[in-house]
């Protein structure tokens, strides 16, 4: 037997002995494993990152942004708008240096079409505590379908560097129980 | 022909060593060493202003001096070391000359000189990019002028490589195949071609772009650029696992079990890893679910089947070489046994567990499509790689330089007793701080982010409050292996440039033991393997329980968090 710094001499395509045969083996089952949960999690899980992927002019998604602001306005907070969609509802979140807009007051159980897109660079959505994380990319429209879960006041921390202020780019989310007062505005 | 004199004979290895290889691999290894230095003060910095109680730079120095220390590390540290491993495992491995010097020195001052540029547009401000400057974030075009002229030189380094591989065959200065070492050497350096291919393929047009040339999509940029980043990565997976050989057999003579079983893994480094970029890009929205799945894994994850494998047959080489010598009592007396108090040897063996436990284990559950959603950008990715490419790569690095400076430097290690306990304190450091990282990425803390506790924005952002404390474990981890990577430092450099010259009786207590008294060669033939890799088998099955519980238990934390698809 030789190091590996030493040149095997011969032939040493030889068959593996019985333990390593045995690892290898294994090794491969679990990779095979491995690769089988992401096409069974789309079929039985709830957490794909799949959505509706379309290419945006960012101009073209910010004026979305701004129809779905003006349809569903229900307040200001610190000078961003705050809107309630209705259950189902398309939901436009625009990225830029350093915001998130609007506000969202969403209803506990109900889905929405979450469209995230930048107008500038770069963007990170990460919704805290709840730790969903997509990228936002200028350019790009992704639309996830999405289902909160849990009631209660959330934020969107900006997670892909975006500038000298980055650390300063915080979007918020609010949801409500059905039968709850809503938080922002009488609902209208 | 080569005159005679180009050549000195090694007296440890008895390997022929060619002048040109000797001062190329000097040449890099400082470079290196300097990029370690810059790398590694930015690296303080970074740590002392995210640990939140310290909070040390303001926001445009902590985004630029993290711009420095991902460069300065993961590019010219990095590369600069691999160009120094490429000319050992062929000229010094093969006792063959270097094909055309004079092109390698030419090739040396390129890529300082493209580092040298980078670093200038980096610390005057004109690239606060970070690593992956993400288009359109833009620099200055010198900036990427930079790294195209780095990126060429370690290009040409790397024909020069195979070219060395020609010059050795068709001189016959070796019998037999190549090495394994030299094998898995030339697998980093065919990956090394890939790399700077996407290289070329990514920072050409931006540099064109940046000069308002012609037009950038963001989303295509990070599909090539990650073509980049993370073929890079898999140079430094191959140059370790090839160091990992290399190291067994210098510190405790391990021996190859199954030379086609390695030199396959090997191989499937190399054909399984070009769209690895995809797994940067699962929460992405320019790709379809299907792409994303297929790319990641090309359906069985033979790229992480291939780590699997090393991370057997690298732990069981060594156990076989010891029980070969007598070490056969029980499980472990073989690991008992081992010189534990030889750098070379103690590096080695945090390398295998930190970079497979620890970097192994997240980087492929974190690279899981579904996974990635509770990972992607937070504190879990860079606490991922950095056990990875510190603990695993950077500690392999180090572990055998310990090795280069008595063999190719002619030295005596100074400092030797601090050198001794220095794998202890890194491996020590680099653990509790890629753990805390992780951990509390699993929290959702964003990674490159100035201010967690965001002064500046407009609402408030609740963490759970144990991350405080989480924080503060890892700056003490990050504060531990900068002090790990000092001593490495200042022992490399005091040793070259004022160490004592190493004498022919030169004695233990200023080189590895294993240099003055080489383990004995182990028994010729096929030894009966029975019993051989016991121990090995017990060591693999803890980590492969303790792969399944973790990946698990995230699909597991998944499933807690809103419905999405």
């Amino acid at each position: 037997m030789n190091t590996g710094l030493q040149s095997p001499t011969g032939v040493w395509w030889k068959p593996a002995h019985k333990a390593e045969r045995l690892w290898v083996q294994i090794a491969f089952a679990w990779c095979l494993v491995l690769f089988a949960m992401m096409p069974l999690w789309h079929m039985k899980g709830a957490q794909n990152p799949s959505g509706i992927r379309a290419k945006v002019n960012p101009n073209d998604f910010a004026r979305r942004t701004y129809e779905f602001i003006n349809t569903y306005k229900v307040g200001e907070d610190h000078g961003v708008p705050v809107v309630a969609p209705p259950p189902g509802a398309d939901v436009y979140l625009l990225g830029r240096m350093w915001a998130w807009e609007p506000v969202l007051q969403l209803e506990r159980g109900a889905q929405y079409t979450l469209h995230l897109s930048s107008l500038d660079v770069n963007h990170g959505f990460s919704l805290a505590p709840v730790n969903l994380n997509f990228q936002v990319v200028p350019g790009y429209d992704y639309g996830l379908r999405i289902t909160p879960s849990e009631a209660g006041e959330f934020t969107i921390v900006c997670n892909e560097f975006c500038g000298i202020n980055h650390h300063a780019m915080v979007g918020r989310v609010v949801v409500l129980d059905r039968a709850a007062a809503p938080v922002y505005g009488g609902g209208e | 022909m080569t005159a005679p004199a180009a050549f000195r004979t090694c007296p440890t290895t008895g390997l022929k060593v060619h002048r040109q290889a000797d001062a190329l691999i000097k040449a890099n290894a400082v470079a290196a060493t300097v990029s370690l230095l810059v790398g590694g003060v930015a690296a303080v910095l970074v740590l002392l202003t995210r640990w939140q109680a310290v909070h040390l730079l303001p926001a445009d120095w902590f985004y630029r001096i993290l711009t420095v220390h991902g460069m300065s590390m993961l590019i010219f540290f990095i590369i600069f070391f691999e160009m120094a491993v490429l000319y050992f495992a062929s000229a010094v491995v093969l006792n063959s000359r270097v094909a055309a010097p004079r092109l390698a020195w030419v090739a040396f001052v390129l890529m300082v000189a493209g580092a040298i540029l980078v670093e200038w547009m980096m610390w005057t401000g004109k690239a606060d990019v970070l690593f992956t400057s993400y288009v359109p974030l833009k620099a200055h075009p010198l900036y990427y002028l930079g790294i195209i002229l780095f990126a060429v030189g370690a290009l040409v380094v790397t024909s020069l490589f195979f070219a060395t591989l020609v010059v050795a065959r068709r001189e016959r200065t070796y019998q037999g195949s190549v090495p394994l070492v030299t094998f898995g050497g030339a697998t980093a350096a065919i990956i090394a071609v890939i790399t700077l291919l996407h290289g070329a393929a990514v920072y050409i047009p931006t540099f064109l772009w940046s000069l308002g040339l012609v037009p950038m999509d963001a989303e295509v940029y990070r599909l090539i650029w990650w073509g980049l980043g993370h073929s890079s990565q898999q140079i430094n997976v191959a140059a370790m696992v090839s160091i990992w050989y290399l190291l067994g057999g210098l510190t405790i003579g391990a021996v190859v079990l199954n030379e086609k079983i390695s030199r396959s893994a090997f191989v499937l480094y190399v054909l399984f890893i070009s769209m690895a970029s995809a797994h940067h890009l699962l929460v992405d929205p320019g790709f379809s679910p299907a792409w994303k799945v297929w790319n990641t894994s090309y359906a069985m994850y033979l790229a992480v089947l291939a780590s699997m494998v090393h991370g057997f047959t690298v732990p069981a080489g060594m156990e076989a070489g010891m029980r070969l010598r007598g070490f056969t009592h029980g499980l472990f007396e073989w690991l008992r046994k081992a010189p534990w108090g030889d750098p070379g040897f103690s590096a080695l063996v945090f390398s295998v567990i930190i970079f497979g436990f620890l970097g192994g284990i997240t980087g492929v559950t974190f690279g899981t499509e579904q996974i990635n959603i509770i990972a992607h950008n937070t504190f879990r990715i860079p606490g991922h790689f950095h056990a990875t490419v510190v603990g695993g790569t950077a500690l392999a690095f180090m572990g055998v330089t310990y090795y280069v400076i008595p063999l190719i430097f002619r030295k005596q290690i100074a400092f030797w007793p601090l050198v001794k306990i220095q794998p202890y304190l890194f491996a020590i450091g680099m653990t509790l701080f890629s753990m805390a990282m992780t951990f509390a990425g699993t929290f959702g803390v964003p990674r490159r982010h100035y201010d967690i506790s965001f002064a500046a924005a407009p609402f408030a952002v609740e963490f759970n409050p144990a991350v405080d404390l989480i924080l503060g474990v890892m700056a003490l981890g990050g504060l531990l292996a900068s002090l790990g990577g000092a001593i490495y430092i200042l022992s490399t450099v005091w040793s070259v440039f004022f160490g004592k010259p190493l004498a022919e009786d030169a004695t233990f207590g200023a080189v590895p033991a294993a240099i003055l008294k080489p383990p004995p060669a182990p028994p010729a033939g096929d030894a009966d393997h029975k019993g051989l890799t016991r121990g090995t088998l017990v060591l693999v099955g803890v980590f492969l329980l303790a792969f399944i519980a973790y990946y698990f238990v995230n699909w597991k934390l998944l499933s807690a968090v809103w419905r999405v698809g």
